[in-house]
């Protein structure tokens, strides 16, 4: 079974999609039933990870096979404990996602539910593959459903939405194409072998100048999916415009591959020049974290409100991954979680009280507390866990991350601390403005309940809350051996480099800057003699 | 039992001419089936292929080799695709439908000698085999402005582009005394030993090369023809045009370029490289703003030989390898779109991309062909155009061609623009009361082809990949 779950995971959802092409489109409820059916069956299955996972043993439920022979490139899937809970998150949101949109998608039921399955299947493929081959076709192909989620059932400006979301990400994964097959052919320089896979590559010894360049290529990519300011831009537009279940899974699990990208790839691949972008991007995250704080502050529309606050969240990620320690980067995984719980629930809840009132404007609301108390019920835990309240799951993460970035640098936990002050004021201004205050509006003077299917889509996040922020040990003792030992592994590599860099610098100097040639078999026996990473 | 290796060529030929003289004895309401009868004859030519001894002949004029295999397959599929989409096409003309078929098997031919061609008078005639039934097809819709225009353009500039490759044959013999290929890089290999480095005459003929087969590909700035002959020549030929006659341009390129001329490498291959560059970045963003499918197509094609011309500059049995493994994933994807237009043209009367909004809607299954096929030439993973693009700048890569490959991958982020348009047009734009899409059994067949070809070269690219290492194991580099 475990050799077999990960490819299991993945093909479910396609095979899911292809049986439902089958299926005559007029009968909206079979299809929808069965999408869902789908995506809770994968979302069981993936629970087989989360008992069957042993933190100590690193990458496991592994499989390879070989896949096209005459270029070395494998089908080489596996997780640890990064990838873990990303996969199991992942199934839970999609499952959500597809319940969300039981009443809101009327027109091309059958085409949406094919989109969600195969976007479901290309966003675990992206965390489960270990060969960077693989890795780019799930990466790249994914982007398809989603152009197609936000470009036919968006919301009025989602044309330009979803050619502004393709191009972006296809202008920034373009540069990591070419960088991986940099290490492609630098892997075969040095072992003889034609291999994308990961575990390969990353025993590579990769020159202080190609680190550089290679750093930036991969972090280009992953920089625009996280999005990093100043490429934030097209993720306004495409969450604004994009569907309910769209935003859900956009600021769920496709910003969570940016960050996934910069931990699995970037740093361990890259950790020289890894740290020496430190301060680069944690000022850049801590840009982002203040500057989506005071944009959302400003929203009108609640929807672009979240959207922005994704922006200073997902700064919050980076500077825990940016701080290099064990906190920093334990607390950055767990908040990936927490963001894809907390923001995806509030795309629901914004989701759900759209279609009764069909507008987002936070000034069309106001007093509907006493209306739907349910509701205001939902929206006010989702928004707490998104401050970050004690005892709620987005308190551990941040408290973290902030502790990390106070171990590395103290000012940037203090610059940081300012975007949670600032979350509160945005959350709690529009909790304000929507729920309470007096009615002044009469269309919110009727407004309906949340009905049983729309409990049940919240309720499981509810208790997701709940149980990370008063237990996250359950979710930390499966993340934090992976961390350990990422963390020893970049200390150990970049140390190595740096040994091996100054040796041949001593060297060619000793030889008074020897031809390009000489240079390349000296760099040879230089790495031969210091580094000692197989 | 095999047979000799010019066989498959000669079968054909008088297949051609078989169906010219049947042409005669059918009545009017029957010449369809002339088609039928040509795909039979491309089929077994194929079958042939894999029968015909591998060897030269004509003392080493013709060679059957891997290469050639390789791409006569290409140009016979290429064929077979146009003719079957055209069975029904040629409902249009008024007259001489039979020989609209035979000229295409007879240019078919011309190709298949070409990629064995290892002597220039040969490859020259060859050539002129390939062209020359293509002028006489570009203006086969006489009484259609554009189409009569197309032709004569095509003949004018051709006919130049042929001068002007010949002068570079005399000019080659007049330096080596030889026209065989083999010949030629001896002797090249014997003066640069005694003379040293590439003089002035020597260089001429290397630019009249280019210039030459540069017009087949269209290559920048030798394009200027493709956009006008495509819109106006029937789509069918266009098709035809964009990919045989393109790959039997660049199997002559690659055989007398690396035969021959390999001495002289550095020399130039710097100006390919150069020319490579300019065509990914004019040919993309000069289809940004069209508004005809075809021009559009016209645009990218002159792109898309950008992105070959990469994997060619490598110069290395990768390079060569991925050339050939591109032209194939090449094929189906840009064919296949091709298909549509005429599977649309033939239905709306029109190639205009705005007239394609709905499409989704009225034709759920051909839109969502042409989505596949267009985004197969972009570069979209898991399709062909995807691994081929990735084998093409791995062979750069390794050869250190970094500026060309950041060139590349930037036009292609350009080029999936004008691409997502079209398909933008089919799925967002919803324009209601469009009509179903009849096709006709011979577009179903191209269809089927080119979608099994653009999945299984994406998904399971593992024989075909040999297929073209083969092909690239018969230059030494």
């Amino acid at each position: 079974m475990s050799e077999y779950i990960l490819t299991l995971l993945v093909f479910v959802p396609i095979a899911g999609a292809l049986l439902l092409l089958l299926v005559n489109k007029e009968k909206g409820g079979l299809i929808k039933s069965f999408a869902f059916v789908i995506a809770l069956i994968n979302f069981i299955l993936s629970l087989y990870l989360y008992f069957n996972f042993v933190p100590e043993n690193g990458f496991q439920f592994e499989v390879n096979q070989s896949w096209v022979q005459s270029l070395g490139i494998n089908y080489h899937l596996g997780i640890d404990g990064i990838s873990l809970f990303l996969v199991l998150l992942t199934t839970f949101l999609s499952s959500l996602a597809i319940l969300s949109s039981w009443s809101a998608i009327q027109e091309k039921v059958k085409g949406y539910m094919v989109t969600m399955l195969f976007l479901e299947a290309g966003m675990i493929g992206v965390f489960v593959s270990l060969d960077l081959f693989l890795f780019y076709v799930f990466w790249e192909g994914m982007l398809i459903p989603m152009y197609f989620l936000i470009g036919i059932w968006g919301g009025p400006r989602k044309i330009y939405a979803t050619i502004k979301f393709i191009l972006f990400t296809m202008l920034g994964s373009i540069f990591m194409l070419v960088a991986i097959l940099v290490l492609y052919f630098m892997n075969y320089n040095y072992t003889g072998e034609y291999s994308f896979d990961l575990l390969k590559i990353l025993q590579l010894p990769i020159p202080f100048g190609a680190q550089f360049w290679l750093f930036l290529a991969f972090a280009l990519a992953f920089a625009i999916k996280v999005p990093m300011f100043p490429f934030h831009t097209w993720l306004p537009d495409a969450h604004v415009e994009a569907p309910t279940a769209g935003s859900v899974l956009l600021a769920g699990v496709l910003l969570k591959m940016g960050t996934y990208g910069f931990l699995r790839f970037c740093l361990p691949l890259f950790p020289n020049a890894f740290m020496n972008f430190v301060p680069l991007f944690s000022i850049l995250a801590i840009i982002g974290i203040i500057y989506g704080a005071l944009v959302s502050t400003m929203q009108k529309d609640i929807k672009s409100l979240v959207a922005f606050s994704s922006v200073s969240h997902l700064g919050f990620v980076m500077l825990g991954l940016f701080a290099l320690n064990m906190q920093g980067i334990s607390g950055g995984i767990l908040q990936m979680i927490n963001h894809g719980i907390s923001t995806g629930a509030l795309f629901l809840i914004v989701g759900m009280i759209y279609e009764r009132r069909h507008t987002r404007l936070i000034e069309e609301y106001g007093g509907i507390a006493r209306v739907v108390p349910v509701f205001a019920t939902f929206l006010i835990i989702v928004t707490l866990s998104s401050i970050g309240l004690p005892g709620t799951n987005g308190f551990v993460g941040e408290f973290l991350i902030l502790l990390g970035a106070f171990k590395s640098k103290t000012v940037y936990a203090v610059l940081g601390a300012v975007g949670i002050i600032l979350a509160a004021v945005y959350m709690l201004w529009m909790i304000q403005r929507v729920l309470f205050q007096e009615i002044k509006k009469e269309e919110n003077k009727n407004l309906l309940d949340l009905n049983l299917r729309e409990k049940i889509t919240l309720i499981p996040i509810v208790l997701l809350i709940f149980w990370i922020g008063i237990y996250p040990q359950s979710f930390l003792s499966k993340i934090e051996p992976a961390v350990k030992n990422m963390l020893e592994y970049v200390n150990y590599k970049s140390e190595q480099m740096s040994s091996c860099e100054k040796k041949f610098d001593e060297i060619c100097e000793a030889k008074d800057e020897p031809a390009g040639y000489v240079k390349f078999e000296l760099r040879r026996c230089t790495e031969e003699s210091v580094l000692n990473l197989r | 039992m095999y047979f000799i290796p010019i066989f498959p060529e000669i079968f054909l030929f008088l297949w051609a001419i078989l169906i010219f003289v049947v042409d005669f004895f059918l009545k009017e309401d029957k010449r369809k089936n002339l088609g039928y009868l040509s795909l039979l004859g491309i089929l077994i030519t194929i079958i042939l292929l894999f029968f015909s001894a591998q060897g030269e002949m004509f003392g080493k004029v013709y060679s059957y080799d891997s290469l050639s295999l390789f791409f006569k397959l290409v140009f016979l599929l290429s064929a077979f695709l146009a003719i079957s989409v055209s069975i029904d096409f040629v409902a249009k003309f008024r007259a001489f439908k039979g020989e609209f078929f035979g000229l295409i098997l007879f240019s078919t031919v011309g190709m298949m000698l070409l990629s064995s061609a290892r002597e220039l008078i040969f490859l020259y005639v060859s050539l002129e085999l390939v062209t020359i039934p293509l002028y006489v097809l570009a203006a086969y819709l006489k009484p259609d402005k554009k189409s009569a225009e197309a032709g004569l353009k095509y003949m004018l500039l051709g006919a130049i582009s042929s001068a002007i490759l010949l002068y570079g044959i005399s000019l080659i013999y007049g330096i080596t005394g030889t026209t065989f290929l083999l010949g030629i890089k001896t002797r090249l290999m014997v003066d640069y030993l005694q003379i040293g480095p590439i003089g002035p005459g020597l260089f001429l003929s290397f630019i009249f090369f280019i210039a030459g087969f540069g017009f087949k590909l269209a290559l920048v700035p030798f394009h200027m023809w493709a956009p006008d002959v495509y819109e106006g020549a029937p789509t069918p030929i266009t098709a035809f045009l964009s990919v045989g006659s393109k790959a039997a341009g660049l199997v002559a390129f690659l055989r007398v370029f690396f035969e021959s001329f390999s001495v002289y490498n550095p020399d130039w291959v710097t100006i390919v490289a150069v020319l490579a560059a300019l065509s990914m970045i004019i040919g993309n963003i000069i289809a940004l703003p069209q508004t005809n499918i075809k021009r559009m197509l016209a645009y990218s094609s002159i792109a898309q030989v950008g992105y070959i011309l990469v994997g060619l500059v490598a110069l290395s049995e990768r390079g060569v390898s991925s050339v050939a493994f591109y032209t194939l994933a090449y094929l189906f994807a840009n064919l296949g779109a091709f298909v549509v237009a005429i599977a649309f043209e033939l239905q709306t009367g029109s190639s205009e991309i705005k007239d394609y909004s709905g499409l989704s809607i009225s034709s759920p299954t051909l839109s969502f062909l042409m989505m596949l096929f267009l985004l197969s030439l972009v570069g979209i993973p898991p399709l062909a155009g995807f691994v081929g693009k990735y084998y093409l700048f791995a062979a750069a890569i390794e050869k250190h061609l970094i500026w060309l490959v950041v060139i590349a991958v930037l036009t292609s982020v350009i080029s999936l623009y004008y691409y997502v348009g079209v398909i933008k047009e089919m799925y967002f734009n919803k324009k209601e009361g469009g009509e179903k899409i009849f096709l006709p059994f011979g577009i179903k067949l191209a269809l089927l082809i080119c979608i099994i070809g653009v999945l299984l070269v994406g998904l399971f690219p593992n024989p075909f990949l040999n297929l073209a290492s083969q092909a690239a194991t018969v230059f030494k580099y």
